[in-house]
């Protein structure tokens, strides 16, 4: 048994997405929430108490017209890799909860062992956590419609995007019911890759020269959100636009090349 | 002097009296609240139920073709049927068919009504946890007894005791309460899971605790 676990390589999920595709439409958005559980309450307008793993940010170049540009980002957990493992919210961590594996390179989040000190929530550059405020109440017959896959929260836990973690779970099962130990690409994607409509979302095993992150990753075009902090990010974006790019990370007023790490 | 002397020895046979006292009761204190603690509070703690048809394994996987499986199998999507559904009882019951008042309980009111059998399951784990039938059956080859006893071999279907705080059911943390663990089965909490997976080398590849990474066995 022991030899047979050895050859299985460590992977590395990941994600990259194509910001000249994406057009904001929002759908990857709403199929988290439907996938993952994600609750909602009536008056969605303040938008610091709502819970939205997977959001999508519009940067604007700051030109008058006629250079005016805009550009959508979708932004999901970046499953930090820091050093070792080591990402800014699980260092902070001090109860747990949340940790770094090292054979799916997966953030996780156990929302039972969660107290709601929100270490974590501080920690994280992205403001990719979120804490639930109250319990989740679902509309009169929408409790028929949760993912028995994903565990529900409660009042007083943060929460935050998993990769759709459970789904490579239920591959892993399909897999082994056919003899088989790997999941195939595809049958291990994310909700929000197979909702988006411009096909801009890529998802995959970085480490795995097969998989087409793993080519995407290296475009000259790609880069990853505030790289210098070295949070060592799993989300890598794609734009031909210079000034795109640029936004990804604080660079000071003269400072001309982007230094691709 | 004599008289004094007396009167102390009086107050020192008092207060001895009473020092026997306060031991007496401290004694009595501790051996009641152990008494509570370990006998009371555990058998308060849980609440007993039946299953709603007591159910026969010896008599029916005699009965069936293929032993455990014609009942309980992996689906070709490699999730775990579980508890039989009723869809597979009824080509047996469609009738009464004995004697027993458990099979005229199950025919009349279940399967005449076509109602499903609200089973309670002894093992079920809290809702964050995930476990997979097919990982530990057929690729690690265990059987059903390391984690579930001898279920299999029951001629009836045990009292199924539900933990009145928590809701889990009491085969979750186990019946030894001072935590001791004779069988592998007598528990199947988080360290019984994980201690076979230490030694198994199952996915240990947590940076927090070194072991198993919580999302192997949570969802
Ligand atoms: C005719 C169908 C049938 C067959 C065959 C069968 N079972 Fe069952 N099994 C049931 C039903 C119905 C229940 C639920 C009632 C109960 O728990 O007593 C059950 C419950 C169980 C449970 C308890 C699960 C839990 O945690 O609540 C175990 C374990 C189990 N069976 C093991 C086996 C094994 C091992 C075999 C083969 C030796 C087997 N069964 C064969 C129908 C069957
Ligand atoms: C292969 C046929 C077969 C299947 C399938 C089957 N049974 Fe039975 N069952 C029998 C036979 C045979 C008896 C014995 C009848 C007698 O008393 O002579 C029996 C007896 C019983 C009894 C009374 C004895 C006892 O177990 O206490 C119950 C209750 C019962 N079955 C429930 C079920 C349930 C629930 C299922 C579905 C999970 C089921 N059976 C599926 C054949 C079957
Ligand atoms: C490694 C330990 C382990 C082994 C081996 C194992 N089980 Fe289980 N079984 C569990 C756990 C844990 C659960 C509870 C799963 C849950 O709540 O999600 C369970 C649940 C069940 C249930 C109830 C499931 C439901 O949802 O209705 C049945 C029936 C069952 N097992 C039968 C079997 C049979 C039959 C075998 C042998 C082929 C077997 N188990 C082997 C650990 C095991
Ligand atoms: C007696 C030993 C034993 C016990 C008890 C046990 N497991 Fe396992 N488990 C294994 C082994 C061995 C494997 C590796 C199977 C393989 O891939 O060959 C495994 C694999 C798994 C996997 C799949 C990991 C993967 O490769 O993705 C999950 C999930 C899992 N176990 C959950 C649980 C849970 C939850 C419990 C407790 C309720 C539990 N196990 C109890 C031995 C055990
Ligand atoms: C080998 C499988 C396994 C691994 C690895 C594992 N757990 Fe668990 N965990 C379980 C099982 C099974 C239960 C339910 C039984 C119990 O209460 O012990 C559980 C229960 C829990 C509970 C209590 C949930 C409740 O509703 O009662 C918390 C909190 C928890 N685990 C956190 C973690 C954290 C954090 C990690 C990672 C550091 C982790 N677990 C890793 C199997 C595992």
């Amino acid at each position: 048994m022991k030899e047979e676990h050895k050859h299985i390589k460590a992977k590395k999920y990941g994600m990259v997405i194509d910001l000249d595709k994406c057009t904001g439409c929002g759908a990857c958005m709403v199929a988290c929430m439907a996938e993952n559980n994600v609750p909602f309450k009536e008056d969605e307008t303040d938008k610091l108490l709502s819970i939205t793993w997977l959001r999508i940010y519009k940067l604007t170049n700051g030109k008058p017209f006629p250079e005016t540009d805009i550009c959508y980002l979708p932004r999901p957990c970046m499953h930090c890799e820091g050093q070792h493992g080591h990402a800014p919210c699980v260092s902070v961590c001090p109860a747990t909860v949340t940790d770094y594996d090292m054979e799916t390179g997966i953030v996780s989040q156990i929302y039972t062992r969660c107290f709601g000190c929100r270490y974590c929530m501080a920690a994280c550059p992205y403001h990719a956590r979120y804490f639930n405020w109250w319990d989740p109440v679902w509309p009169e017959g929408m409790e028929k419609y949760l993912n028995p896959n994903v565990s529900p929260r409660m009042r007083g836990v943060v929460e935050k995007c998993s990769f759709c973690f459970p789904r490579y779970q239920v591959a892993k099962d399909k897999a082994m019911a056919e003899g088989r130990r790997e999941v195939e690409e595809h049958e291990y994607q994310t909700a929000c890759t197979q909702a988006c409509p411009a096909g801009a979302i890529t998802f995959g095993d970085l480490n795995n020269p097969k998989h087409a992150v793993y080519k995407l990753k290296m475009s000259p075009n790609a880069f990853r959100l505030l790289e210098r902090l070295g949070t060592n990010p799993k989300v890598y974006y794609i734009s031909s636009r210079e000034w795109v790019r640029r936004s990804g990370d604080n660079y000071l007023a003269n400072e001309v090349k982007i230094k691709k790490l | 002097m004599s008289k004094l002397d007396d009167k102390k020895t009086d107050q020192k046979g008092q207060e001895d009296g009473v020092r026997g006292f306060i031991i007496l009761f401290f004694i009595i204190g501790l051996f009641a609240s152990l008494i509570v603690g370990w006998m009371i509070f555990p058998s308060l703690l849980y609440s007993k139920k039946k299953q709603p048809i007591d159910f026969n394994h010896v008599l029916h996987v005699e009965a069936v073709d293929q032993g455990c499986e014609s009942c309980h199998y992996i689906r070709e999507d490699g999730s775990f049927s579980g508890v039989p559904k009723l869809a597979q009882c009824v080509d047996c019951h469609e009738e009464v068919q004995g004697e027993d008042p458990e099979e005229a309980k199950f025919v009349n009111e279940y399967v005449a009504e076509g109602k499903e059998v609200p089973w309670l399951v002894y093992s079920r784990q809290p809702d964050c946890v995930f476990f997979s039938h097919v990982t530990h059956t057929k690729m690690a080859e265990m059987d059903c007894a390391t984690c579930h006893g001898a279920i299999g071999e029951s001629e009836h279907s045990k009292i199924y005791e539900q933990n009145r705080i928590s809701g889990y059911s009491r085969d979750i943390w186990g019946k030894n309460i001072a935590g001791f663990k004779k069988n592998t089965w007598d528990r199947m909490k988080m360290d019984d899971c994980s201690e076979c997976h230490v030694k198994n080398h199952v996915r240990q590849a947590s940076v927090q605790t070194k072991k198993g990474g919580c999302f192997v066995c949570h969802k």
